[in-house]
């Protein structure tokens, strides 16, 4: 008996192993895989919705679906994917995993809220796919006003209040995040001593709990609407629908700081790891996470060029556009930096991470094209912004969300991956990635509008493709979801610091045990100190590593 | 609940207490931004339709308004003596204090259904049963509107802080707050202060506002 424990120790894993032992847990560790298990069902939800309408969209004349259910099929797409895996996909799974071991904590502050937030999404989601499924929304997933309260069929307010309940579980995550940071860290954890993931998944905390609420107002103000035939957004009955563009924007903006930040995050800590060099200006970094959080609430302006704002409040909202693209311009230079005269080794996580940091900057780009008052008449509700957007959120943060699941999936399960079949998933991601969206810039420029289920004919070749793409990235995603259930069962045991890193999340068994850390440690070293010569490591710590032993 | 038990992951009660009052402060920094956004945009339309905005806000009873605020201070007041009398280890004073802060709500509660039986009477629900005085056109319904999402936002608020705030009672009846620990009586004390400083902003929009000229 003593032989057995002495040869696998009990981890969060194998303390029980009940049903209850889950569904009633606190642990922040199988709360995080709770997590891990409801948004990987919402993503592939969200995917066959998106395999439907590139299937829809080989042929210009639209013959797989009516035009009724393409409409119903992309709002499906757009709303499970923002809400319902990419707003928590980070966060939710990763950051729950790692916030309390990177700060060296037992666990968050307050581990029912955290349980209950599960609940609620989980709740939340199969809810809004529930009414997806019965009848479902046509309005997209931005709820447009007046279409969405006095003209659209279906069920918005179910919509509507499935998104309500899910911004309670994302403010109480972030609530459990931002205060877990700021009272729960082992002793000798300054803020300069935190490991970049944390300030992410900080910074991003903050956005979510200053930007949600105004989205659940704004959500409410909608289903009154539609319930009572109220006027609050209506022209007819005196309302202003771009009072709520600006609403949903002042939301649905930071949102996309929501995915992308705790993404950002990820990156820094692969890229360090995986070139054996501390993060090119650490605190650069820092701040440029809190300056786009900032930044990132004054920019919301750009999505409305086109609806009638006046040219003041457009050029205004163009100038902070290209402002908050200075400190994303930082961190891409700090990541490049990081890796010049680097000795890379390039495992599966790190070239999803390299992945990342070529598709983001990318997005980038295209989105100061589209922040430009001229360009965006042309482009504005065009594939342009599809394919920008993309390559931001699934380019950018589904690339991280993989490339971290594959760097702490030893930690988190205690068993190794097929490294070889990780690498062909991550170059084919990358691949059917590019293969997807690059022309849907082409067909932005030459003028395809999103949302319609026909085209002109002479952009079919673009249209097939791009679905041919998709095809690729579909085998892509499909891919780690075999071969990572594959290795729960055969992988070969992980150590506990399979990579060499520096975290304090590697200084604990994999998996980790139910409190984490046998003691509390005590923290004396600032992260990422790799040494760029001999591949060596001094852990937070404070503990010297040689190479031999990575 | 408010059992007191030093939870795993931290390391003493003070560290505990601390880090609930600030959870509670962040949170109340989202309810700021869920009130702000509904205050927000009541301020934009009473910008765009001053005139309609004055005549509906003279239709609403800035009596009972008044009383409202008034019923709303003074529970305020009560539930810091409370936390005070907790500190001091009162424990008498501390169940009278917290049963008074729970009555004062629900008068309030009381007076704003006579308020609502009032608007009904006078048919200033909007859409269903709208009656246009004098002067009023399209737009002194969406000035209902903001008055009833708003009060009955706040109304929900009160009464979760109303609930709270008994169970609290039963609780300091019990003999379960010392000066050692009282960390539950000052969260809640937060969340109470926040649902008052709430109607302060409403009452300001709704009654004196209301009536103001443009």
């Amino acid at each position: 008996m003593s032989a057995v424990t002495a040869e696998v120790p009990l981890s969060y894993l194998s303390e029980a192993h009940t049903l209850s032992s889950w569904l009633f847990t606190r642990d922040h560790k199988r709360i995080a895989i709770l997590f891990f298990i409801s948004i990987t069902f919402f993503f592939f939800i969200g995917g066959f919705a998106a395999a439907l309408i590139r299937l829809q969209l080989l042929n210009p004349a639209g013959t797989l679906l009516q035009p009724e259910v393409y409409n119903r099929v992309f709002t499906m797409h757009g709303i499970v994917m923002v809400w319902f895996f990419l707003i928590p996909s980070i966060p939710a799974t990763l950051g729950n995993f790692l916030l309390p071991l990177q700060i060296g904590a037992r666990d968050l502050a307050f581990p029912r809220l955290n349980l209950f937030s599960w609940y609620l999404f989980t709740f939340s989601g199969l809810w809004a796919i529930y009414f997806i499924f019965i009848g479902g929304d046509d309005t997209g997933w931005t709820f447009y006003e007046p279409y969405s309260s006095n003209f659209a069929n279906g069920h918005v307010i179910a919509a509507a209040v499935a998104v309500f309940i899910n911004g309670f579980s994302t403010i109480a995550t972030a609530l459990n995040f931002v205060v877990s940071t700021h009272r729960l860290r082992a002793p000798g954890m300054t803020w300069f001593r935190l490991p970049l993931f944390v300030w992410a998944i900080y910074a991003t905390s903050i956005v979510m709990l200053l930007a949600t609420p105004v989205l659940a107002m704004t959500l409410a103000l909608v289903a009154i609407e539609r319930l009572w035939g109220v006027g609050i957004f209506n022209p007819a009955l005196g309302g202003d629908p771009l009072l709520f563009q600006h609403m949903f924007w002042f939301y649905s903006h930071p949102a996309v700081y929501i995915m992308v930040l705790p993404a950002m995050g990820v990156v820094s800590e692969l890229v360090s790891c995986f070139a054996r060099r501390p993060v090119f200006g650490y605190k650069g970094m820092c701040y440029a996470l809190i300056s786009i959080a900032i930044i990132g609430f004054f920019v919301w302006g750009h999505h409305m060029f086109t609806a009638g704002i006046s040219l003041t409040s457009a050029v205004f909202f163009s100038l902070m556009s290209f402002i908050v693209a200075v400190p994303s311009a930082i961190k891409v230079f700090n990541w490049t930096a990081t890796l010049h005269n680097a000795r890379i080794s390039f495992d599966a996580p790190m070239l999803y991470a390299l992945g990342f940091v070529g598709l983001f900057t990318i997005g980038g780009l295209t989105g100061l094209v589209l922040a430009t008052l001229s360009a965006d008449i042309h482009l504005q509700d065009t594939y342009f912004v599809i394919a920008h957007f993309h390559f931001i959120m699934v380019g950018g943060t589904v690339s991280a969300y993989f490339g971290g699941l594959h760097y702490w999936w030893p930690k988190i399960t205690g068993k190794r991956y097929p490294e070889m079949w990780a690498r062909y998933a991550a170059i084919l991601t990358f691949v059917g990635f590019n293969f997807t969206f690059l022309p849907q810039f082409i067909l932005g420029y030459l003028g395809m509008p999103r949302r319609y289920y026909t085209y002109a004919p002479d952009l079919q070749t673009w249209n097939v493709l791009s679905s041919a793409g998709a095809s690729i990235l579909a085998v892509a995603y499909v891919l780690p979801l075999i071969y990572l259930t594959w290795s729960l069962f055969h992988g070969k045991r992980a150590g506990a610091n399979p990579w060499g890193a520096t975290g304090l999340e590697w200084r604990t068994s994999s998996p980790p045990p139910k409190q984490n850390f046998p003691r509390t440690p005590l923290v004396t070293e600032k992260p990422y100190r790799y040494d760029p010569r001999d591949g060596s490591y001094i852990t937070q710590d404070g503990l010297r590593f040689g190479e031999a032993d990575v | 609940m408010f059992s007191g038990r030093l939870q795993e992951q931290y390391t003493d009660s003070a560290q505990q207490a601390e880090t609930a009052q600030l959870g509670m402060w962040v949170f109340i920094a989202t309810e700021v931004m869920f009130f702000g956004a509904l205050i927000f945009s009541y301020m934009i339309y009473r910008v765009a339709y001053p005139e309609q905005f004055r005549l509906a806000g003279h239709e609403t009873f800035i009596l009972l308004g008044s009383v409202n605020q008034a019923l709303l201070i003074t529970s305020s007041l009560t539930m810091v003596l409370a936390v005070r009398a907790a500190k001091a280890d009162q424990q008498r004073a501390l169940v009278l204090l917290l049963a008074a802060t729970a009555a004062l709500g629900l008068t309030f509660l009381g007076v704003k259904g006579y308020e609502y039986a009032q608007d009904v009477a006078a048919h200033s629900v909007p859409v269903a049963d709208y009656i246009f005085k004098p002067g009023e056109h399209r737009p002194t319904e969406i000035f209902w509107c903001f008055y009833f999402i708003a009060t009955g936002l706040h109304a929900i608020h009160l009464s979760i802080g109303i609930i709270l705030v008994l169970m609290l009672t039963v609780r300091a009846a019990q003999g379960a707050f010392s000066p050692e620990y009282d960390a539950p009586l000052e969260v809640i004390g937060l969340y109470w202060s926040f649902v008052d400083t709430v109607w302060f902003f409403l009452f300001a929009c709704i009654y004196p506002l209301g009536r103001a000229g443009p």
